[in-house]
């Protein structure tokens, strides 16, 4: 219900975006601020931290508060098969889940502690978003000006992608379960975008900062350090390269001295050794935190080992856990190399195509990992929508883009009843439930294949305008 | 295998123990050509007591029924003569027998016993209480080797195989009604047990190979009890309980399955392990139709054997065997007579309940006795009751006097002092078997005069265990205690005061697809929420692990003495199983077995006036250890979610389907090129020899001739060549490395 009243929200918010003036941003971003405080000061219990879609078993806040309470009890919190997170996250959430005493009312409040860290994280988020948004639009504004492209009328238009971005982001139905239904996929997320706006500000040692706790925390953002290491290198995302050098050739006609295709290795060797720096301290504190009962080595078979291996078969609005919960014994190794190598055999030839565009790239990135990764929750897309904003300039002409929000709509309506019917009522079956899931997979594939068309559609128009005016 | 064993010495031991089935026909036609004669063994047990012509034909006729069915089954015509052919061989050798058993005797100083007793007890609800109790001990001894006169060979061979220190194995069926038969007696802490099978086992090995001896004995119980004992060799079907469940800490195992069904085909290897196994004594009673009609069947088998023995000599091993039936007598005479009196006791007799009647004691037992329990109340409510009751707690009156009446004379009445309670305590009748044969069987019958009423003893806490919440995602386990007797308790013998603390034990195991919160754990006392710290007084958990290994939880509970009621909540989550893990009916549902409530600090024991027949009598000096009260509670049934069992293949070829339409689309939309960049493609070529070369290839892709005018056509052909040349034998190694590497 409350999924069904933020997408209502968001449609009037967009509406209001295509309106709005200047100011706008502030105000909504407030409002985005006040509408989750009501939410999770909200007497009634929306009990959404039990929702399949928000608490996988990676982000469930009560398999945290179960491996807490393992620990506190002096026994490794990887004991059993409840918490597979990270130790460091047991160590600063985890006191936040505790009920001290048994009234109600301080129960309550350990669970809006927990809340606010993830409305903080939301808050931050935003911000980081926005800020990277600015970045990224001024980059590319001198670029295209250095190349007489610029258009007068993108100036025009009242919100910037950055702001656009952030606000998809604070709005985002999606993003605002996952901060109410204290998941942690808010915090996990924070960390993305972190790395995500270090690397595009060109401070190696914040990227590396981001990019290793993202990965500690949810592995997947282990790929990120391609579009990390191409934007720290090349800087934020510009018009293909070939631009550049063919209208120096147009002007000057000698082609070794292009300025803006150098790529500098000194800051990439600069987030390498803060990336091993960061990773020795993680690794230091994590071993610090488990010492006493547990190990390093079981840290990583409960973490990544968990992930790697789909052992968790409880529905998720992925499409992993059916599949392994019906594939047969004997075939289970190979399909899982098969369903990981998918994500591992894109990274190369997105790599070389959207080379010039890492920020892009990222978001590609996050979107097949969000699609393809074992446990997904509904923090995920909220990222990967979050961060689609930062391209609507690029994307302005992509294709379906309304038959991918009706199916997004219509998949989130859908899936929750079809859980209910299967779950609850026991009226419905699996595969209903699958179904959404099958869905929903294909809306995402349609958004990623769409996204990188119409990017490289507009480095297509981009080239041509610029021969045109070679021509002139 | 039991004749084997009642051989007694042969010169050829066999080993396995299915080979010794090959015993044949010839050796029991022609006993005095194998060694040492079967009748020897039996004469000289039953020496004590022997009364030549009766006990002759009594054991020829025994051993004819008990070895005869095993190996003429197939010969139903061949019966007679031969019946009588061994008739007459036994009685031809009887006195060599008798001979040699004396000088045997004197030999082993210790010898193998074997007794057997029923306990028949009227129950509160109009029913009776049929408690079997047949008690083997095998000494320890150099002399005897791996032979046993009485002793079942296949549990000494058990023992000896998986260093078994203690063991205990019981089949149920039915639930014991701990509120009407009662909590607190050694009946129901002992014998009381939960549904299907329950094993525990000690070990004496070392602790890393306690998990692989446990294996061995489950698939060996497997085999001897005709049960799926074998499916506790998983390890997510047992566990290793630290403190709760025993209080003697060792290398414990214990494993349960709540919903194996218990029948004649576990009682028969069971009734094996006798001497006379059914066929004479006390387990002649032993009617299938009736003992199944029950409303609680339960058979149990504890042994211990004593630790630490020489290398070389046997361990001692004391095998309990009890079976426990409740049943219902059907008395229609009394029920129509007085109708208008429906609480009056029904009147029994064994014939009635069991449909047979005792026709004297099994020969090879040391004693056979009868006992009758009646609880003490009875006689203090007749004796408010009638006003002439001053002298009927005399031991005689009993039996003719007052409210009830026996149809035979006790030998023996033996009373349990019980100073601090009156109620509870109650009079034991014992009867011996012995002196009744076949001619004037033992049919113990109890009539009831005048309507009584009274109350088995409970245990200081009612517990039970409910599930809470609804759907197939998660739900809650609550364990519910309620006080037995609030009145009782407040102005009973045990001081209330602010120091008084009643202490469970609670163990609980809980199959790994029941994903328990244990932070969830919530303590309601008395209806109100309350800290755990509390009541919680020591909590051990070793949560469950993924398809591995169950969750077990042990607490100790402090409660104040005059609690009303305390519950406990768990919260849960329900996994989701692979399709091939699901039983062949899954939407049944799973079953988590019972939790043990036992109270430390109460002890179930019976008080008897000292005498000699009571140390004599096994099951009463049992009765006379000091137990802590023990209980279980209900086996809860989960249903858990279902996927679609018909789906795989759709499955996986629609899954398979999404992600070859993710992949092709996502590589087509990356390598697809618009007509201009084709010509940027082709200006934009360099030197560079990489360039060149995949320039070339895909020329060759796409079978267009490649127009490099600077580079001469005949040096490409030999380098073609010498390509192909490498490409084939490099397909060639593979293969070979294949084809190596794969056989």
């Amino acid at each position: 219900m409350a999924t069904a009243n933020t997408e209502e929200e968001k449609s009037k918010s967009e509406q209001q975006k295509n309106h709005g003036g200047g100011g706008g941003f502030t105000r909504w971003a407030v409002l985005a601020v006040i509408f989750r405080l009501i939410l999770i000061y909200f007497p009634g219990n929306l009990n959404l931290s039990s929702r399949p879609e928000v608490s996988t078993p990676l982000t469930s806040i009560r398999r945290l508060a179960e491996g807490y309470w393992l620990k506190q009890s002096s026994m490794s919190p990887y004991a059993g098969s409840m918490y597979h997170g990270s130790p460091l996250l047991l160590s600063v959430l985890g006191p936040l889940t505790v009920k001290r005493t048994i009234l109600t009312y301080s129960v309550a409040n350990a669970e809006l502690k927990g809340s606010l860290v993830t409305f903080y994280a939301d808050l931050i988020s935003g911000i980081l978003i926005r800020a990277t948004g600015w970045k990224l639009q001024m980059t590319y504004r001198k670029s295209l000006k250095s190349l007489n492209l610029l258009n007068k009328s993108t100036d025009s238009g009242g919100l910037s992608s950055g702001d656009i971005a952030a606000l998809v982001y604070l709005w985002n139905p999606f993003t605002i379960v996952a901060c109410v239904g204290l998941s942690t996929s808010p915090v996990e997320n924070l960390f993305t975008i972190l790395t995500l706006y270090g690397a595009a500000t060109g401070i190696a040692p914040l990227a590396a900062f981001g990019w290793v706790m993202a990965t500690h925390l949810s592995l997947y953002p282990a790929i990120l350090i391609i579009p990390v290491i191409l934007l720290l290198g090349y800087g934020p995302d510009a018009p293909p390269s070939k631009l550049f050098r063919s209208k120096e050739n147009g002007k000057v006609g000698d082609d070794t001295s292009s300025q803006d295709i150098i790529f500098s290795w000194g800051r990439v060797l600069h987030l390498l050794v803060w990336t091993s720096m960061w990773s020795v301290y993680v690794l230091v504190l994590c071993s610090i935190s488990v010492k006493q009962h547990s190990s390093l080595q079981e840290m990583f078979q409960r973490t990544y080992g968990f992930i790697l291996t789909v052992e968790d078969l409880s529905p998720n609005i992925g499409v992993l856990w059916y599949f392994f919960a019906e594939v047969f014994d004997f075939f289970r190794d190979f399909f899982l190399i098969v369903f990981h190598s998918n994500i591992l055999f894109m990274i190369l030839p997105l790599a070389i195509r959207l080379k010039h565009r890492p920020c892009f790239l990222a978001f590609v990135y996050i979107a097949i990992s969000s699609m393809l990764k074992s446990y997904p929750s509904v923090g995920d897309p909220a990222l990967y929508l979050g961060l689609l904003g930062l391209f609507l300039d690029e994307l302005a002409d992509m294709q379906f883009s309304f038959f991918l929000f009706c199916g997004y709509v219509g998949v989130s309506l859908l899936s929750p009843v079809m859980h209910n019917l299967w779950i609850w009522r026991g009226t419905g079956n699996a595969n209903f439930y699958y179904a959404t899931a099958m869905a929903y997979a294909c809306f995402q594939i349609v958004l990623v294949v769409e996204s990188v068309s119409s990017m490289l559609n507009h480095d297509r128009k981009l080239m041509k305008l610029s021969a045109s005016k070679l021509q002139k | 295998m039991t004749i084997q064993i009642r051989k007694g010495k042969r010169a050829t031991e066999p080993q396995c123990l299915g080979s010794q089935r090959s015993l044949n026909s010839e050796d029991l036609l022609f006993p005095n050509q194998t060694g040492d004669s079967k009748a020897a063994v039996y004469f000289q047990l039953s020496n004590g007591r022997f009364r030549p012509p009766p006990a002759h034909r009594l054991i020829a006729h025994h051993i004819v029924d008990t070895i005869a069915p095993i190996f003429f089954r197939v010969s139903r015509t061949m019966w007679l003569p031969l019946r009588l052919t061994l008739l007459l061989l036994f009685l031809l050798l009887s006195p060599r027998a008798l001979l040699r058993s004396g000088s045997a005797a004197v030999v082993s100083g210790e010898e193998e016993e074997f007794h057997e007793e029923l306990l028949l007890k009227p129950l509160p609800d109009r029913k009776v209480l049929a408690h079997f109790h047949f008690h083997s001990i095998a000494p320890p001894s150099k002399s005897n080797g791996r032979h046993h006169h009485l002793f079942p060979k296949a549990i000494s061979q058990l023992v000896q195989k998986f260093r078994v220190k203690e063991m205990e194995l019981s089949f149920t069926q039915g639930r014991w009604n701990y509120e009407r038969w009662g909590g607190f007696d050694p009946i129901s802490s002992n014998n009381a047990k939960p549904p299907g099978v329950e094993l525990w086992a000690v070990f004496d090995v070392p602790e890393d190979q306690v998990d692989a001896y446990w294996k061995n004995l489950t698939n060996s119980l497997s085999g001897l009890f005709c049960a799926s004992i074998n499916f506790l060799e998983s390890s997510t079907m047992y566990s290793a309980p630290k403190w709760s469940f025993r209080i003697t800490p060792g290398r414990l195992r214990y494993g349960t399955l709540p919903r194996e069904a218990v029948c004649t085909e576990n009682l028969t290897p069971w009734l094996k392990l006798l001497p006379c196994r059914d066929k004479a004594g006390l387990a002649a009673l032993l009617d299938r139709p009736s003992i199944y009609k029950g409303f609680y069947h339960s058979q149990r088998l504890y042994l211990t054997s004593n630790a630490s023995v020489p290398a070389e000599t046997v361990s001692g091993i004391s095998l309990e065997q009890t079976l426990t039936v409740v049943l219902q007598p059907n008395s229609p005479s009394s029920s129509s007579i007085h109708s208008g009196e429906s609480n009056f006791q029904p009147s029994w007799s064994l014939s009635s309940i069991f449909g047979r009647k005792i026709s004297g004691k099994c020969v090879l037992a040391q004693s056979s006795i009868v006992y009758l329990q009646l609880e003490k109340s009875i006689f203090s409510e007749q004796k408010d009751n009638m006003d002439n009751g001053p002298n009927s707690l005399a031991s005689e009156g009993f039996a003719g006097g007052s409210g009830f009446e026996m149809s035979l004379d006790p030998d023996i009445v033996i009373e349990e002092e019980n100073q601090s309670q009156h109620k509870g305590s109650s009079v034991l009748y014992g009867f011996w078997v012995e002196k009744y044969n076949e001619s004037q069987p033992f049919d113990l019958g109890l009539k009831w005069k005048y309507p009584v009423f009274w109350s088995s003893r409970q245990a200081p806490l009612h517990a039970s265990r409910f599930l809470m919440g609804s759907g197939n995602e998660r739900g809650a386990i609550a364990i519910l205690f309620k006080s037995a007797n609030s009145a009782d308790s407040s102005s009973g013998s045990r001081h209330v005061s602010d120091g008084c603390e009643l202490q469970v034990d609670v163990f609980q195991v809980v199959p790994w697809y029941i994903k328990v919160y244990y932070h969830s754990l919530q303590i309601f006392v008395d209806d109100e929420a309350k800290p755990i710290g509390d009541f919680v007084h020591k909590i051990q958990v070793s949560p469950s692990k993924d398809k591995t290994s169950p969750g077990m939880m042990e607490m100790l509970l402090k409660l104040p003495c005059d609690v009303r009621s305390a519950a406990l909540t768990l919260e849960f989550d329900k996994g989701f199983l692979h399709i091939d893990e699901y039983p062949p009916d899954a939407n049944q549902g799973y079953d988590i077995p019972s939790a043990v409530i036992s109270f430390p600090s109460f002890h179930s024991v019976m008080h008897l006036l000292s005498n000699d027949s009571i140390r004599k009598s096994p099951l009463l000096s049992r009765f006379q250890e000091k137990n802590r009260v023990q209980s279980y509670t209900e086996v809860l049934l989960v249903p858990l979610t279902t996927p679609d069992f018909s789906m795989p293949y759709n499955v996986i070829t629609i899954t398979c389907t999404v992600f070859a339409l993710f992949f092709g689309s996502l590589l087509n939309v990356l390598r697809r090129r618009v007509g201009e960049e084709e010509r940027y493609l082709k200006a934009g070529k360099k030197k560079g020899w990489l360039r060149v070369l995949l320039s070339r290839l895909l020329a060759k892709l796409r079978g267009k001739p490649m127009e490099e005018p600077d580079q001469p056509s005949s040096e490409s052909a030999p380098l073609i060549g010498k390509k192909l040349v490498l490409k084939v034998i490099l397909v060639a190694v593979l293969a070979v490395a294949w084809q190596f590497y794969s056989t």
